[in-house]
């Protein structure tokens, strides 16, 4: 008999071992959701996979009454918008930010030590500023995910940017490179499948700050929507809800992954040529 | 072309190179050898620009190295010396293109056209020419050492400094490269110099060789003597007992170092000294 630490599962038995935790907690689930509907038929707590698709036919497929638009869409689109706006802001400058703190020694010494303390802020407690600043409107969403994620970009591109070994740098210089083309032809071309990794780290965060600020104050929305029908006790909405964005987080994920793989064969995670 | 005036480094309480005075013409192929942390390679970087003089003078033409580097030092370090992101062939081409002014580093229209006649030219030159589509990190070793080689000659540049460019090479492939850098040398008419801890691969390339090395030890301040070239040898005027001499020296200062990357010498028995081995 090997050592537990050198037992490792065949590949049939990899997705057997990786579907079995799934299987466990679906089964788990029907059985308490059967045996609650059993004794009181009018339980919210936990709705039968039927209960979920009659509410989420209404909320999908039949225009709202009224405002006539197919709510779970118009969720969708409001909070991905919001989502894609604060994220683009925060690659763009955090990629920015990083790379000229990281690669001008003169703009390091007075940001860097800038950026640590802003990082230190959290994101939610500037929520109340944000709204008083730019209002309850689209603004105020954007901007926090794009101030809460730009500080952990940006010092993210600042340490792969020092990585970038400086052999390269000088051997640029010795073939007569300026500072500039060394910037644009060497660092930022090395910086942006690092950018994409920096990114799908940061989503998490983002959708935390995307839903607490739907939370608190928005007219629609996925994270408006399971905190209105809350008030409802409406689980038959809040689970395909929160099933529906962790989908579509996972969908992101995959694509970034994809894309840097596909626009970046050079890219080797973790190694340098 | 290079003239040393009495050039020492130190750091705080360090000192690594002292009294170094030496002068080097034109077309001299340079092998710096020495234990570890005997001050080669902070001398190459010195010549480079990212290292500078603490005391003395290290003149060029008869004016002070620059303190960053520049076009007319090329170099090859031991890795990390090429450009992950960029193809073989784009490597080649980004060097061309570094050489003009601008700010993006590329070559539009028949600028680029010209720069990627002259980058396959060169790249068959250096045997590359089946590989001017990969990416860096699909190439072995030499392969990856040949680039930097190419894209350090690309524009011309009258001194050539290679810094350990062979050490994580096999043996078999590091006879290829040395043939491949002692016929470029000639063909560019460069100044090269070069750092190896091979003693045998110094003698064999060089047409003259330095030896660094500590001539004073206090071994209760291992940092207060620095060390200086202990010998400067045309080659085809050394003797076997000169460099088994050497030899011995190299490894007893190794030894003293205790521990870090030792000197890897040759089996003194080995070698054939052999005389003018450049002109063959």
């Amino acid at each position: 008999m090997k050592r537990l630490i050198n037992q490792a599962p065949g590949r049939v038995g990899l997705v057997l071992l990786g579907l079995a935790p799934f299987v466990l907690i679906l089964v788990v689930y029907m059985a308490g959701s059967h045996a609650r509907l059993a004794e009181n038929p009018k339980d919210k707590l936990l709705p039968s996979f039927s209960q979920m698709g009659e509410a989420m036919h209404r909320m999908a497929v039949e225009p709202s009454k009224r405002t006539g638009k197919i709510v779970f869409w118009q969720d969708t689109a409001s909070s991905l918008k919001r989502l894609g706006m604060g994220v683009l802001i925060a690659a763009l400058s955090g990629l920015l930010l990083g790379m000229l703190t990281g690669a001008i020694p003169l703009v390091g010494a007075s940001v860097a030590p800038l950026l640590t303390v802003v990082s230190l802020v959290p994101p939610l407690a500037l929520l109340p500023i944000l709204f008083i600043v730019f209002g309850l409107g689209e603004v105020s969403k954007v901007a926090l995910i794009a101030i809460g994620i730009t500080p952990f970009i940006a010092r993210d591109m600042l340490q792969r940017t020092r990585e970038i070994p400086g052999e390269q740098l000088v051997k640029a210089q010795t073939l007569g490179a300026n500072s500039a083309q060394i910037i644009f032809r060497v660092i930022l071309p090395q910086l942006l499948p690092r950018l994409t990794e920096s990114v799908r780290l940061a989503l998490g965060a983002a959708w935390l700050f995307l839903i607490s600020a739907e939370a608190i104050a928005s007219t629609d929305g996925l994270g408006y929507r399971i905190f209105l029908v809350r008030r409802y006790m409406s689980m038959d909405v809040i689970l395909p809800y929160v099933a529906w964005i962790t989908l579509l987080a996972f969908v992101i994920d995959y694509s970034l992954r994809h894309a840097n793989k596909r626009l970046f064969p050079w890219y080797v995670p973790g190694g340098a040529a | 072309m290079i003239e040393l005036q009495n050039v020492s480094k130190s750091y705080a309480d360090v000192q690594v190179l002292e009294g170094l005075n030496t002068s080097v013409a034109e077309g001299e192929f340079i092998t710096m050898v020495g234990a570890s942390g005997c001050g080669k390679s902070t001398f190459l970087k010195m010549l480079l620009g990212t290292e500078v003089p603490s005391g003395g003078r290290l003149l060029l033409d008869g004016n002070p190295v620059a303190n960053e580097p520049g076009p007319d030092r090329g170099i090859v370090f031991q890795q990390y010396s090429v450009f992950p992101h960029m193809s073989v062939l784009d490597n080649v081409i980004a060097a061309c293109a570094f050489h003009r002014p601008g700010i993006t580093g590329r070559l539009f229209g028949p600028a680029k056209k010209a720069a990627r006649d002259k980058a396959l030219e060169l790249l068959e030159r250096v045997g590359l020419q089946d590989a001017s589509k990969r990416y860096p990190h699909m190439l072995s070793g030499g392969m990856k050492q040949r680039l930097a080689i190419a894209q350090a000659l690309i524009n011309r540049p009258r001194i050539l400094l290679l810094d350990e460019p062979f050490g994580a090479l096999d043996p078999g492939i590091r006879a290829d490269m040395h043939e491949l850098v002692l016929q470029l040398w000639r063909e560019n008419s460069l100044t090269v110099f070069m750092v190896t801890h091979d003693l045998r691969e110094g003698f064999y390339l060089g047409t003259r060789v330095w030896v660094f090395d500590k001539l004073r030890h206090d071994p209760q301040a291992p940092g207060a003597y620095g060390a200086t070239i202990t010998y400067d040898l045309s080659l085809g005027k050394t003797s076997q007992e000169v460099y088994e001499k050497i030899h011995r020296d190299l490894i007893a200062t190794s030894r003293r170092r205790e521990g870090t990357d030792a000197l890897q010498p040759a089996p003194v028995a080995d070698i054939d000294l052999h005389t003018g081995s450049n002109d063959d």
